[in-house]
């Protein structure tokens, strides 16, 4: 989230999209209600009459997997009716920006489309800026791009964003979404209302943006709709996805993903990186904040290998693995498992049996590993595969190991939530029999592996120098402390703890784990303990930023980009909801929040106690300084692979053809091979009705936890699917009624739910069905039930690999009797 | 006047529900709030100590006050109502939480949850049932697995004689719901394998 729950209260209209917080994120829509009673709107753009569109003010009912058309259509209500943000949007965007003249957009593909081996990309040259000096040199710096100010030359971002966009008409729209005119008009002027000074836009998401072949451009356009009307930095907008686990946050902070080192510093490549300084001078910009990511890097590995790290040997930069450039996402690792490539795996307090797409397909390729680790509180799908009910045990050769893990509460630790807060959460029992914590597991599964390789092995240096000095005389558990000081960063000659990375080095007299983090384990003097502990509720602002309550990363910056909630000068564009302020009398920012820009130099003589920093006055701060160019970016030179603006394609399963151009699909979709590979055609007769799933208030992700607690398990037992009543009339069933679920992949029996969940929409004249199926259960536990997700396609994202879940092809008919 | 709550008499004292766990042998409330005001508290907090916790489901970040009784029973759970976030309240999952730890019993006894796995389980190849194994034993066979399919696997240089150190044949998964600290060490040990494949549910 670029703000965070509290700050709720400081929005006017609300647009959650993709998200059903009333369920999946109840404290959210508490403080959406909140808001709501002080006189703030609510829009819910979904396919299913959830419990929060229930409480909606606006509900828009579209077509699973046609956001970008909603959301480039009101881009264009707003531009075509000059309802956005000129100041904003000419100040803190990319708007008056120059663009190569050779970049093209023709009948749904954008300029540089190669195709190799099958494999389509994008060559990004002609989405570049017009600029003076070697970008590749010097890096995109602001004041070397070509700018128009008035935005009227056609090769400014602006008018190329307004010649995208006008495509997207409301009949048009109507058209692709299913959403009837009238209403896409409404919601359009009541979000655009935002885009004034004293106004705040909020818009909320989840998994129903990500999940689809074109997840990232979802993102991107509603980072384009947010920039156009002034709804980001501020008090009360932002673009905020709703996280759905407690520690989704902090996992992927961690670089729990192939292509990340922890911090968001990219991982490692063979082909661009033999040397530390391959990555620092091809992966470290030289423009913005990212400047300093050589710090960041030498700093971690110095965490990793301590003295063993020194600038002769590359701070041991050989000794992490160098990444193949082949595709080890989820989907990428379950289609190598199918072929036999992947031996051994870990499922370490995730359950993919259950979560994955096609997970029918996955199930049966975890019989080709040889061993299997399974990390958890209860007896998984996972875990349990070789005995699943379409399994033959005695067929499957898979050694299984489980090692019995602690509950959240039976261990210490800190979680990071949606809104980037780490807070601390305290043991209040022992684990059960002899489970442990997961703290425990990896410190001593870590010392088993180094003591295998005391004896020789395969290039056993990373393992044995590895940095892990957690032990604590006399006790069991390892030190967390020294874990958590461990991420921080500190002084490597001093060992003193950092308070902040902007005392990292790249000289390796400093060590840090995850530089993002860094300060959560700093003193607060006041609170009497690290700032990730501390529980002090004093907010002076009024706008509920509690700088003192838990620590917000980075910097425990609670809005990120807030230099943009004032105008270029330093006054905020609201005065009631200041968070960044230029005090002209003063010479000085006053600050409600961290300041996300340089608000002051630090003294000339660092050695001189008495010399004070130096104010950066207005004119000469970034908005966005973690951007290259410094600015948002309507129109993105680089970030995406999948094209500089956001455009419709159809899902890849699809009961529609693509009315906006030839291109029927995302063209770099992910693909995969053999078992992974089916599909339904287009307007396929055999699966003529939408698939989505989602969640229930009742059940966590894949239910591996919620399906064994009794109380839990007896309020949500049943798989089901909704249906629309005219659906359920066809087919003949009412609710409670059995019902087989089909796609190309295979099928699921369950119960039927009949209301006015769903309903079927008018699209170019076709009527559609939409069929909703939580996917939370399995056949492990205690509420037991078919698993949706053995009908999901692995198909994915381009940029980030993420499954297309949210939108696919089916059939349902009556369960036989038998 | 207003009558002083038992909250606010925690907090004169500097306290707070977090700093009641800290202390060596946390005092039961119920003696020091009777004094001060008087009153009893209410049974379900008699004769209990308190822990503060974050939720573990989802992404909200929900302070939730845990009551354990003699018997390392957790009796009860409430929305912490200092938490700026939830103020006091708590959806039906995290109410739920104590579930995972102990459940009651139609007696109306308090149990571990009898579906939770208390030992580390082996399952041989072919074989149709689990084996109760020691910590010891596990660890070090699946260590010797580790190796074995490491030293098996591993590349040194790539096909354009880059030094690679990497292995492609272990995979792992998770996890958004361990802790930071925790995701941290599974991180460095993983690289240090030489792994590519780490995934977690954030890809999902």
């Amino acid at each position: 989230m670029t703000n965070h729950f509290i700050d709720f209260i400081n929005t006017d209209v609300f647009m959650m999209i993709g998200s059903n917080s009333a369920e999946n994120h109840p404290q959210a829509m508490k403080w959406i209600v909140k808001a709501k009673d002080k006189g703030a709107k609510l829009i819910v753009v979904d396919p299913r009459l959830t419990k929060s569109a229930g409480l909606a003010d606006v509900h828009v009912r579209l077509r699973p997997g046609t956001d970008i058309a909603f959301i480039n259509g009101m881009v264009n209500y707003i531009i075509e009716n000059n309802l956005y943000f000129k100041d904003y949007v000419l100040h803190y965007t990319n708007a008056s920006f120059l663009v190569n003249p050779e970049y093209k957009f023709e009948d749904g593909v954008f300029s540089g489309l190669t195709e190799k081996d099958g494999k389509k990309t994008y060559d990004t040259k002609t989405w570049q800026y017009q600029m003076d000096g070697d970008p590749a040199k010097d890096g995109i710096r602001e004041e070397a791009i070509k700018k128009d100010l008035t935005l009227q030359d056609p090769n400014c971002v602006f008018q190329i964003l307004k010649k995208h966009v006008s495509r997207y008409d409301l009949k048009t729209v109507s058209s692709i979404t299913g959403t009837p005119k009238e209403t896409l008009k409404k919601v359009y002027d009541l979000f655009a209302s935002t885009g004034k000074p004293d106004k705040a836009g909020n818009v909320i998401y989840a998994m129903g943006i990500t999940q689809h072949t074109y997840g990232s451009q979802n993102c991107r356009a509603l980072a384009v709709l947010q920039l156009l009307l002034g709804n980001i930095g501020i008090a009360g907008g932002g673009v905020n996805a709703q996280r759905g686990e407690s520690n989704v946050q902090g996992s992927t902070d961690f670089a729990m993903l192939n292509h990340y080192l922890p911090g968001y510093n990219p991982m490692i490549y063979a082909y661009k990186h033999s040397k530390l300084q391959d990555y620092l001078d091809k992966d470290v910009p030289k423009t913005s904040y990212w400047s300093n990511r050589g710090k960041f890097l030498i700093s971690m590995l110095k965490a990793w290998y301590g003295d063993k790290a020194t600038k002769e040997n590359d701070f041991c930069f050989d000794w992490i693995p160098k990444h193949d450039n082949k595709n080890r996402s989820h989907m990428g690792i379950f289609s190598d498992m199918a072929e036999g490539k992947i031996k051994g795996m870990i499922a370490w307090g995730q359950n993919p049996a259950v979560g994955g797409p096609s997970s029918f397909q996955g199930r049966k390729a975890m019989e080709k590993l040889e061993w299997l680790v399974a990390v958890d509180l209860f007896e998984t799908e996972t875990a349990a595969f070789w005995h699943r009910p379409e399994a033959d045990p005695s067929k499957i050769k898979t050694e299984v190991f489980f090692l019995p893990a602690a509950m959240s509460y039976e261990k210490e630790g800190t979680v990071t939530n949606s809104g980037r807060w780490l807070q601390f959460r305290y043991k209040a029992v022992d684990p059960p029999g002899e489970a442990k914590s997961d703290l425990w597991i990896a410190d001593r599964l870590f010392k088993a592996v180094k003591k295998e390789y005391q004896s020789g092995g395969k290039f056993p240096d990373p393992i044995l120098n590895m940095v892990w000095n957690y032990d604590k005389p006399g006790e069991e558990e390892p030190n967390i402390d020294q874990v958590a000081i461990e991420i921080n960063g500190y002084n490597v000659t001093t060992k003193e703890v950092l308070p902040g990375f902007a005392q990292l080095k790249d000289d390796g007299s400093t060590a840090c784990g995850c530089w993002i983090h860094s300060g959560y384990w700093a003193m607060d003097k006041e609170a009497g303990t690290v700032a990730a502990k501390r529980k002090l509720l004093k907010d002076k602002s009024g706008l509920g930023l509690f700088p003192q309550f838990a620590f917000a990363w980075p910097a425990n910056r609670r809005i990120v980009y807030n230099r943009c909630s004032a105008d270029p000068a330093g006054n905020p564009w609201n005065p009631k909801k200041a968070l960044v302020k230029w005090d002209a009398v003063a010479g000085k920012w006053v600050t409600a929040d961290v300041p996300d820009f340089k608000a002051a130099d630090p003294p000339k003589d660092p050695k001189d106690p008495n010399a004070k920093p130096t104010p950066v006055p207005p004119d000469k701060t970034v908005p966005f300084f973690m951007q290259e160019e410094g600015r948002g970016r309507l129109f993105a030179v680089k970030g995406v692979n999948d094209g500089p603006l956001p455009e419709h394609y159809e899902p890849i399963e699809s009961p529609v053809k693509n009315i906006l151009s030839k291109q029927q699909n995302m063209p770099l979709a992910t693909r995969f091979k053999g078992d992974f590979s089916k599909l339904a055609e287009t307007a396929s007769e055999k699966y003529p009705y939408v698939g989505t799933t989602h969640r229930v208030i009742e059940h966590y992700q894949s239910g591996a936890v919620t399906r064994n607690c009794p109380t839990l398990a007896e309020i949500s037992a049943h798989m089901f699917a909704n249906i629309s009543p005219t659906l359920a009339q066809k087919i003949g069933v009412k609710t409670g009624d059995d019902v087989v679920i089909e796609t190309v992949r295979g099928q699921i029996t369950c119960k039927v739910s009949v209301s006015g969940v769903c309903v079927p929409l008018i699209v170019d004249g076709k009527e559609v069905e939409v069929i909703g199926m939580p996917w939370c259960f399995g056949y492990q536990g205690i509420a037991k039930g078919a698993s949706a997700n053995d009908l999901t396609p692995s198909v994915g994202d381009p940029n980030t690999n993420i499954p297309e879940y949210k939108a696919f092809l089916c059939n349902i008919k009556k369960a036989g009797k038998h | 006047m207003r009558k002083i709550s038992r909250r606010d008499f925690l907090k004169n004292l500097g306290l707070g529900t977090a700093g009641l766990t800290l202390v060596a042998s946390p005092a039961l409330a119920s003696e020091s709030h009777s004094k001060i005001t008087g009153e009893k508290l209410p049974a379900k907090i008699r004769k209990v100590k308190e822990t503060y916790t974050v939720c573990a489901f989802c992404g909200c970040g929900c302070g939730i006050i845990l009551y354990t009784n003699n018997d390392n029973k957790i009796v009860f759970c409430e929305g912490d109502p200092d938490h700026p976030i939830n103020e006091g309240s708590v959806c039906s999952k995290g109410n739920a939480i104590i579930d995972t730890y102990n459940t009651i019993e139609k007696k109306g006894n308090r149990v571990i949850n009898k579906l939770r796995v208390t030992k580390p389980l082996y399952r041989a190849p072919g074989s149709t049932k689990w084996e109760e194994k020691s910590w010891e034993w596990a660890l070090s066979e699946i260590a010797k697995r580790i190796k074995s399919t490491r030293d098996a696997t591993f590349e040194e240089k790539d096909d354009k004689g880059v030094t690679v150190n990497r292995t492609t044949a272990i995979a792992t998964f998770g996890s958004a719901s361990l802790d930071n600290e925790e995701n941290y060490l599974l991180h460095k040990m993983f690289r240090s394998w030489g792994l590519l494949n780490i995934e977690h549910h954030a890809r999902l």
